[in-house]
């Protein structure tokens, strides 16, 4: 009754309009008006017109010899079925009849659109004509009817198995029909990855017989497939793993590059279970393979190189004479550029730093800002990573690139440079090389982070310094008291820099003028700073330096910082190992394990920020926040390597990390002992505070607890066991919000000191 | 796998789409624009794949197109890539062009073949000429006479998905090109940084039946490459001078037999192919060597001397060699003088352009170019762009690597008929032959 009326009040709609006119056509006496209406309507849907009111009229058109007008309107149901679901149940008669149907082509596209259909009355019907077309004669609807199962999974999972479907797609998998087969396994991986308790796709000894068989009759798409199968299919002995390899490296020859991807994939899951001799052969054949990826089209070569940095982390030898093929072609557009030089750095050895040093000098010549930076911090990424030789190289290039453009370069070569020094501490030569330039090109620095590599340098080698620091220093306190730096938000890290180097000149190499600046930026850094990172340690200095004790001032301030080994960012090995496996998927492009950014991401970030900590009971919290201060102290050492790590983001933010900053692993023990004696200083003053910022939700992981502070507070970090019961239910937020009682604490301090 | 597949016009707007899986909200295409450029503000390298809450992006540009997938999954990226290449390809024999206007014009067929290429995500039928089988603009002509005509051709899922039975030709040909493309990047004194040679045979096959194919090559030993290590590596590769590093062949290359006998097999496909494509890193010397001197005389003029000069044997003869040497941008007046061919200035490229139509072996040819500079700029001359010197050439009859076919037997088991293989060679500039400055 309810489709009746529904009819009718189409009927009664506006007379005019252009879906009256199209309505009119559907219901033409002349079947090429109706089908020039069908076309009209689907061109209508294409371009974003919505015509669901049109369905019953479209409806009526569905029993048709003609293939073209069938089509058109299953297009048109599949895209409206969801708006008018009731009505649907009148189209199910056709699509029942036409998996009967004499012509195949009629009988796949009916089951292949049922399933598209996703209405759920469809699906009670769709049961017997895709039990009927999985065991059709004809193996193109067979291969269609098998994708048809993974459609119905998604839909009504119990109804797919109940029926016994996912037996009859495994049973597929015996299919005479290479299409089939292919298809099958689609079906199953998917199915599997929709539900992995069904084990959908559980491969033993005689289906792998089989599915090899089929592997080298499938079409490209198919070849993917069951590689993918093979990938992650577990071989159980070195013979078995030997049989599949040596079925999979024919593929390598294939002219599909994922096709190629995948054999390489399968490959690398089995390689480990050969012996020796095998291994090495085997592993010979993947350069090759992998070079001819990069002449695809650009959207290819990034993929793959993506992916070729994620095997040179597990296997760096692999394509170790390959460098040339990854120079830049002036038309790469610029994300494949950045790609290439990623790969270039990581296949930099003592036989080819010459050349490859060279070209990436010539890619600092280049036009684009974003390019020509990563060039520049390229050829110091080769030097560190390769040692003295390539360093004197690579320094000569870098003078040269300031002498003749420093405008573009010189930010970027002011930070290699510190790098450099980072990796060879006091190297004479290397120093009379570098110091020359840097007094000669300071002052045109607009970088903060080049202009805080150059502080560092200051405060590590003032002796080397020819010229008097006081003419150099206030260039960054120009106006007695507003000075450039202090004052602007966004250079914390030059401001953290300068009050660190004031402190080492001080010690290193006293003057008058250097005793006036350091009270200025500790007075400055304790009053204005709004930043608590830069607060906190500047209270530390201070009480550390009038406590006179020479020993631990220079065991924390002179302490020589580890030497760097490669600022070539590395993939955690872990990751690794699980990005080898995901070889072609987004995860290999990301370098992210799926679960970083599939549909629960937010859910599992958030939980990993915040939720995480309010669940820990405060034993454990404890123990994280003493890990975290050792830890911090050891790490913080690299503090410099601004561009390093991701994880440095993070550690910025918590102030506990400041306190250590400067300390030595040997020396952290030392250092939280102090830092016991700052906490109960802070404790009474700051009682008042604790209202504002468990509101504020300040949250400076461990720091922010220590500053909420509560009266009573004893020992230090034991204190954290009455601290974190009160703040921590509020100290999810990751930010860190200006305390506005600040001021009044460090008053309170300052009376103490 | 994909979950849908856009196209869209060049401002992001949805053409035509087709939703496989119909796990992704309409609104995250509408996103696509915005995020795209946010991306490239924020980055001027905005690659081609991103994901944004849940959803992954990727796609490829094309004329004014976008040509788009979402997915949710961790799916195979580089396999949706290859697919949305193919269904480029497919789209553009079908309809010579593909562009906004040809979506609009044919978005019955597209759907049908979008239907009939994807299936929930899956990649189905992607051969052109399989497709256009069974999918033909006039279809609706075909049904009314011939019934037969619309069913699935075997080849759909045969083994032999390339080539359907009951091809004939009165006369049996096959026409075999072996093209090299040379990418070469050389440095002002002639040093060669890097070169490689692409090369590939195309097979254009008028054949009958279900002929066998079988290609002989010059030289077993030119497939060593990594592989001889394996078979004990005695095979004097240094006086061949060959190292062929890899090799890709077509679908239809039985690949397993090449792997353990070295003999390339085959059944092709009817009409123009590419059979196989290989890659050489052999060092070479350039064939077209370009020497360029430029003399910048800021704030009034540019003098550009150049002189090519062809390193081929004499017989050969380099055809549409094209030289573009690349001036400032804002140059204008330019005045030439030239031994041989003509020379144009491209403002919209910045590149005056040297073409010589012929170009024989061993022959020399100069050109002086004058081009006046604007007097007042606030660009700083420093800044001069690096652009290589590109060039483009062809030498017929010539080929770079010395490969050569031996032989390609045909053997059509029930026909049994006589045929003969013709084989073209040449030799050209691949994408990226260039000279730097």
């Amino acid at each position: 009754m309810s489709v009746q009326r529904a009819i009718k009040s189409m009927f009664n709609g506006p007379k005019k309009g252009e879906t009256f006119e199209l309505k009119s056509a559907l219901v033409s006496q002349y079947p090429n008006e109706r089908k020039e209406g069908i076309k009209r309507v689907i061109k209508a849907m294409t371009v974003g017109k919505d015509v669901s009111a049109l369905f019953p009229d479209v409806l009526k058109n569905i029993a048709t010899r003609d293939l073209e007008q069938k089509k058109l309107v299953y297009l048109y149901l599949m895209n409206y079925a969801k708006t008018n679901p009731e009505l649907c149940i009148l189209a199910v008669n056709t699509f029942v009849q036409d998996t009967e149907d004499p012509n195949p082509l009629v009988r796949a596209l009916a089951i292949r659109t049922m399933g598209c259909i996703r209405v759920n009355k469809m699906v009670d019907y769709m049961h017997i004509p895709l039990k009927r077309t999985l065991s059709d004669d004809n193996p193109y609807v067979r291969k269609t009817a098998a994708v048809c199962v993974a459609k119905l999974f998604d839909l009504n999972k119990e109804m797919c198995i109940e029926q016994g479907f996912l037996d009859h797609l495994k049973r597929l998998i015996d299919d005479s029909n290479p299409a089939v087969v292919s298809n099958a396994i689609n079906a199953l991986s998917e199915i599997n990855q929709m539900d992995p308790t069904q084990d959908a796709l559980k491969i033993d000894g005689a289906l792998l017989k089989k599915i090899l068989m089929a592997l080298n009759e499938c079409t490209e798409w198919g070849r993917i497939t069951i590689l993918t199968a093979l990938a992650d299919y577990h071989s159980t002995s070195s013979i078995e793993a030997s049989h599949i390899i040596e079925r999979v490296v024919p593929q390598l020859q294939h002219a599909n590059p994922s096709v190629v991807l995948t054999s390489i994939k399968t490959i690398l899951s089995h390689i480990d279970k050969l012996d020796g001799a095998q291994y090495n052969v085997t592993i010979k054949k993947l350069s090759a393979p992998l070079i001819s990826l990069i002449s695809s089209s650009p959207e290819i070569q990034f993929i793959s190189l993506r992916n070729i940095r994620i095997i040179l982390e597990k296997y760096p030898d692999l394509l170790s004479k390959e460098l040339r093929i990854f120079y830049i072609k002036y038309n790469d557009p610029l994300y494949l550029k950045l790609e290439k030089v990623e790969i270039m750095v990581r296949l930099a050895n003592m036989q080819n730093y010459k050349i490859l040093l060279n070209e990436l000098k010539e890619y600092s010549m280049e036009i684009d800002y974003e390019f020509v930076k990563r060039s520049v911090i390229a050829i110091g990424q080769v030097a560190i990573k390769l040692g003295e030789t390539a360093t004197a190289k690579a320094i000569e290039i870098l003078i040269e690139l300031i002498n003749t453009r420093s405008e573009y370069v010189l930010n970027e070569v002011f930070m290699v440079l510190k790098d450099i020094l980072r990796k060879f501490p006091n190297n004479s030569r290397f120093l009379g090389l570098i110091i020359p330039v840097i007094v000669s090109n300071y002052q045109q620095l607009d970088d903060s982070n080049a202009i805080a590599s150059f502080i560092w340098l200051l405060g590590e080698y003032p002796k080397n310094f020819g010229v008097d620091l006081d003419s150099i220093l206030p260039n960054y306190y120009q106006n007695d008291n507003l000075d450039n730096y202090f004052n602007n938000d966004d250079d914390y890290t030059i401001q953290l820099q300068l009050l660190i180097t004031i402190v080492r000149i001080n010690i290193i190499k006293q003057s008058s003028s250097s005793q006036n600046f350091l009270q200025k930026t500790l007075t400055i850094c304790t009053e204005k700073s709004d930043n608590p990172d830069i607060r906190d340690r500047a209270f530390i200095y201070w009480r550390l330096l009038s406590s006179n004790n020479t020993t631990v001032i220079n065991n924390i301030v002179q302490k020589p910082l580890p030497i760097i080994d490669s600022t070539i960012p590395k993939i955690p090995q872990y990751k690794v190992d699980e990005l080898v496996s995901e070889l072609g998927t987004l995860s290999s492009i990301y370098h992210e394990p799926a679960s970083e950014f599939m549909d629960n991401y937010h859910k599992f970030h958030v939980s990993r920020t915040g939720n995480n900590i309010a669940s820990k009971n405060i034993d454990e919290l404890q123990q994280i926040a003493k890990n975290e201060i050792v830890n911090k102290a050891v790490k913080s050492e690299t503090l410099l390597d601004f561009d390093d790590e991701p994880e440095y983001e993070d550690v910025n933010t918590t102030s506990a990390n400041s306190e250590t900053n400067t300390s030595s692993t040997t020396a952290s023990a030392n250092v939280l002992n102090e830092l016991n004696d700052l906490f109960n200083f802070n404790a009474s003053p700051v009682a008042s505070q604790r209202q504002v910022s468990s509101d504020g939700k300040s949250n400076d992981d461990i720091m922010g607890l220590f500053s909420t502070g509560t009266a009573g507070v004893a020992n230090g970090l034991q204190n954290l066991n009455l601290n974190s019961q009160s703040s921590l239910n509020n100290s999810v937020s990751t930010q860190s919000q200006p305390q506005p009682g600040s001021q009044k604490p460090s008053d309170d301090l300052l009376n103490l000191f | 796998m994909a979950s849908i597949v856009y196209f869209l016009d060049a401002k992001g707007k949805s053409l035509l789409s087709r939703d496989y899986k119909g796990d992704i909200p309409y609104s995250a295409v509408d996103k696509f624009p915005l995020l795209h450029l946010e991306a490239e503000e924020e980055n001027s390298a905005a690659p081609p794949v991103f994901n944004y809450k849940g959803i992954n992006y990727l796609y490829i540009v094309h004329n004014d197109l976008y040509i788009l997938a979402l997915t949710r999954n961790n799916d195979n990226a580089l396999e949706i890539m290859l697919f949305l290449n193919k269904l480029i390809e497919v789209l553009t024999q079908y309809f010579k062009n593909l562009e906004e206007e040809s979506i609009r014009d044919n978005f019955v067929i597209i759907y049908e073949l979008l239907d009939e290429m994807m299936d929930y995500g899956f990649p189905q039928t992607t051969d052109t000429k399989i497709l256009k089988e069974y999918i033909t603009q006039k279809s609706h002509a075909l049904i009314k006479f011939n019934q037969q005509q619309q069913r699935p051709p075997n080849a759909v899922t045969n083994a032999v998905s390339w080539r359907t039975d009951g091809i004939f030709y009165k006369k049996n040909e096959v026409f075999l090109d072996v093209i090299e493309s040379i990418n070469m990047l050389v440095n002002p004194n002639g040093q060669v940084l890097r070169s490689e040679i692409l090369g590939k045979i195309k097979i254009k096959s008028q054949l009958s039946g279900m002929p066998d194919l079988r290609l002989g090559l010059n030289d077993k030993g030119i497939f060593g490459g990594d592989r001889s290590n394996g078979n004990g590596g005695g095979e004097d590769r240094t006086t061949k001078g060959l190292e062929m590093e890899d090799v890709k062949f077509h679908q239809c290359v039985r690949l397993s037999k090449f792997e353990n006998e070295k003999i390339i097999t085959f059944i092709p496909p009817d009409g123009e192919f590419e059979l196989m494509s290989y890659r050489l890193s052999t060092p070479i010397k350039p064939l077209i060597w370009v020497d360029c001197r430029v003399k910048l005389h800021s704030n009034s003029r540019i003098e550009i001397k150049a002189k090519v000069r062809a390193q081929i044997k004499k017989r050969s003869t380099a055809n549409d060699v094209e030289i573009s040497i690349p001036v400032p941008e804002d140059a204008d007046s330019p005045k030439f003088q030239t031994s041989s061919g003509s020379i144009k200035y491209t403002p919209e490229n910045s590149c005056i352009v040297w073409k010589l139509k012929q170009f024989q072996g061993g022959k020399e040819a100069a050109m002086i170019a004058e081009l006046g500079l604007p007097s007042v700029t606030n660009e700083d001359p420093t800044f001069k762009s690096k652009r290589p010197i590109s060039v483009k050439f062809q030498v017929p009859y010539f080929i770079t690597s010395g490969l050569q076919v031996r032989y390609l037997k045909i053997n059509e088991p029930k026909m049994q008929y006589q045929s003969y293989p013709w084989v073209r060679y040449i030799t050209q500039s691949g994408n990226d032959y260039t000279i730097r400055l």
